[in-house]
């Protein structure tokens, strides 16, 4: 009897490896537990048969092009897609022997903090229904703490990855910019968007990392790892900095649970060796919300310019001019968030704006990215809440989208800085996960995966829901 | 910030090819005046002798080898189009902008 809601990557490998279980054991396995509890949680769009072979299932977001295979990114606007081809890192998964289980429900476009933007109805929250899983990841995230997955595929362009794996109770890494290649996956906001591991355990989301990571021909944005991954072992953190950024814990958006529960793993980090020392990023948490919702805007507003009806996707039939067609086609096959980026990213560039949002917020960024540079010239890694709060119930913040964008005030800064982040579960505040986010320089993975694993090991965290435990 | 007007909000969903509902024109409006008075805080800061970021990393433009090399099949690449006409994409007669 496979458990899944506890089987990692790794033990399933070796189960593989040592015939204890088949390929088509193991698949069936999670397609029970997808048929199961899939029905009320919602995280997958799409589920796959079994394609044979001995390797380990994955599931994949819904934004990653998967030939063959249905990819929405979560809109009407590509119902019926079908891509030709795979994304460079459906690819590399594949000739891992990777199996894809299924694709996993997104806010549209990736654009949502909640999953609750999604065309296709929202994703629930494993621990408790009532509650979103976070955004817009938030079927990678949901797929995978139900034990409907034993890891996934997410991107991350302000906190996709890390937030839902916050509220999730999963460990997912935001990768460095560079260095996982985009080539197939449906872009949003391209000087932003990665494509990240969300896992059970952090020698899991190393070893996922692995095999995704590395430079590729067909996404020139991408650069070779300066080094390889290395799996985390049993390691103490003596002679490691740990910054703690005034901003980002001390935030009155932050509950008291979460905060607390963060603290706790502060402590410990001393505990296991560990120096650990304030420090202060002045602008990142003020400035990099606002920053952050200028630009995303501004390159998704020309990113989603190739959604017009005419080469793939959803057609008004409305009829009209070609003219007509394009903005019938847009406005119906949009749903209301991505309207909203296009036309705040639109107003952004236009003429007249230009100067005073979308050229002064690369300005800010330019800032942010100092202001980190500087902080790492002391410290290792910072930590912080990954967000400020515990996961929040299905319809609290969708009638007023600033209030849904602060749900990643606390992710946004450090990927405006290119820097690479991992959540590691660390506690739970009201009965809800409560995740820890981990920040380091550029290609500082490997120091993440140690520092992560570490704690994982010394909080002794268990991620499985208990009303799913059984 | 000033408000956005009636008439910007057109130009601009005119600008981005959106034909918005009479519906989606009100709400549209409120709410993108919200998000550009929270975003609006960037003006705030002095960044005159700030250079601009547009990408995280120091890289510099990469040159590939000028190959030819196979690329996807006509069939393939019309395979989800929403209509066509033997070897093309097919559209609507031009609207004027």
């Amino acid at each position: 009897m496979i458990d899944t809601l506890r089987l990692s990557a790794e033990e399933a490998a070796r189960l593989l490896r040592e015939r204890e279980v088949s390929g088509a054991e193991l698949f069936a396995a999670y397609r029970k537990a997808i048929d199961e509890r899939d029905p009320e949680l919602h995280a997958y769009l799409h589920v796959c048969e079994d394609g044979g072979g001995e390797g380990i299932p994955i599931a994949i977001k819904d934004v990653i092009g998967t030939r063959g295979i249905p990819t929405t990114a979560g809109s009407r606007i590509l119902e019926g897609y079908v891509p030709v081809y795979d994304a460079t890192v459906i690819a590399r998964c594949k000739a891992h022997g990777l199996k894809i289980l299924g694709k996993t429900n997104t806010d549209e476009f990736a654009m949502g903090s909640s999953t609750e933007n999604s065309a296709y109805g929202p994703t629930r929250n494993p621990w408790d229904p009532e509650r979103v899983p976070g955004g817009s990841g938030g079927g990678s995230a949901a797929a995978v703490a139900a034990g409907m997955a034993p890891w996934a595929l997410g991107s991350d362009t302000g906190g996709s990855i890390k937030q839902p794996a916050a509220l999730c109770a999963n460990v997912g890494l935001r990768p460095t910019y560079g260095t996982v290649s985009r080539y197939g996956a449906i872009a949003f906001a391209s000087s932003l968007d990665q494509i990240g591991p969300v896992a059970r355990n952090v020698r899991d989301c190393a070893y996922l990392y692995s095999i995704i990571a590395g430079r590729d021909p067909c996404d020139s944005t991408t650069v070779e790892l300066p080094a390889p991954v290395a799996l985390p072992e049993r390691d103490g953190l003596k002679g490691l900095r740990v910054g703690v950024p005034r901003e980002f814990n001390e935030h009155e958006a932050i509950e008291p649970g979460v905060r607390d529960a963060v603290q706790r793993a502060i402590e410990l980090c001393r505990g296991l060796g560990a120096e650990v020392g304030d420090c202060s990023l002045p602008h990142s948490v003020d400035y990099g919300m606002p920053c952050y919702y200028l630009i995303a805007p501004a390159e998704a507003s020309s990113n989603l310019a190739r959604y017009d009806g005419v080469r793939y996707g959803y057609r008004s039939g409305r009829g009209g001019d070609r003219l007509e067609m394009y903005e019938r086609t847009r406005d119906e096959g949009f749903g209301d968030e991505p309207k909203r980026r296009i036309m705040v990213g639109t107003y952004a560039l236009s003429a007249g704006y230009y100067d005073a949002f979308y050229g002064q917020a690369q300005k800010v960024r330019s800032l942010l990215a100092r202001e980190h540079a500087e902080v790492f010239e002391r410290f290792d890694v910072l930590v912080s809440p990954t967000s400020p709060t515990v996961a929040f119930k299905l319809g609290a913040r969708t009638e007023n989208p600033v209030a849904m964008y602060l749900s990643d005030l606390l992710t946004i800064p450090s990927c405006l800085a290119g820097l690479p982040g991992l959540n590691v579960p660390c506690g739970l505040s009201e009965g809800l996960p409560v995740g820890l986010q981990l920040i380091g320089p550029q290609f500082s993975e490997n120091t993440l995966f140690r520092v992560g694993h570490a704690l994982e090991l010394a909080l002794g965290f268990d991620p499985v829901p208990p009303r799913l435990a059984g | 910030m000033a408000n956005i007007s009636r008439e910007q909000l057109l130009h601009v969903a005119r600008l981005a090819r959106l034909e918005l509902r009479e519906d989606e024109v009100e709400r549209l409006g409120s709410q993108l005046n919200d998000i550009l008075a929270a975003v609006g805080k960037v003006s705030e800061l002095d960044l005159s002798g700030v250079p601009p970021t547009s990408h995280p990393l120091d890289v510099v433009n990469v040159w590939g080898a000028d190959e030819p090399r196979p690329c996807l099949p006509v069939e393939e690449a019309l395979a989800n189009a929403p209509e066509r006409e033997g070897n093309f994409f097919k559209v609507p007669p031009g609207g004027s902008s």
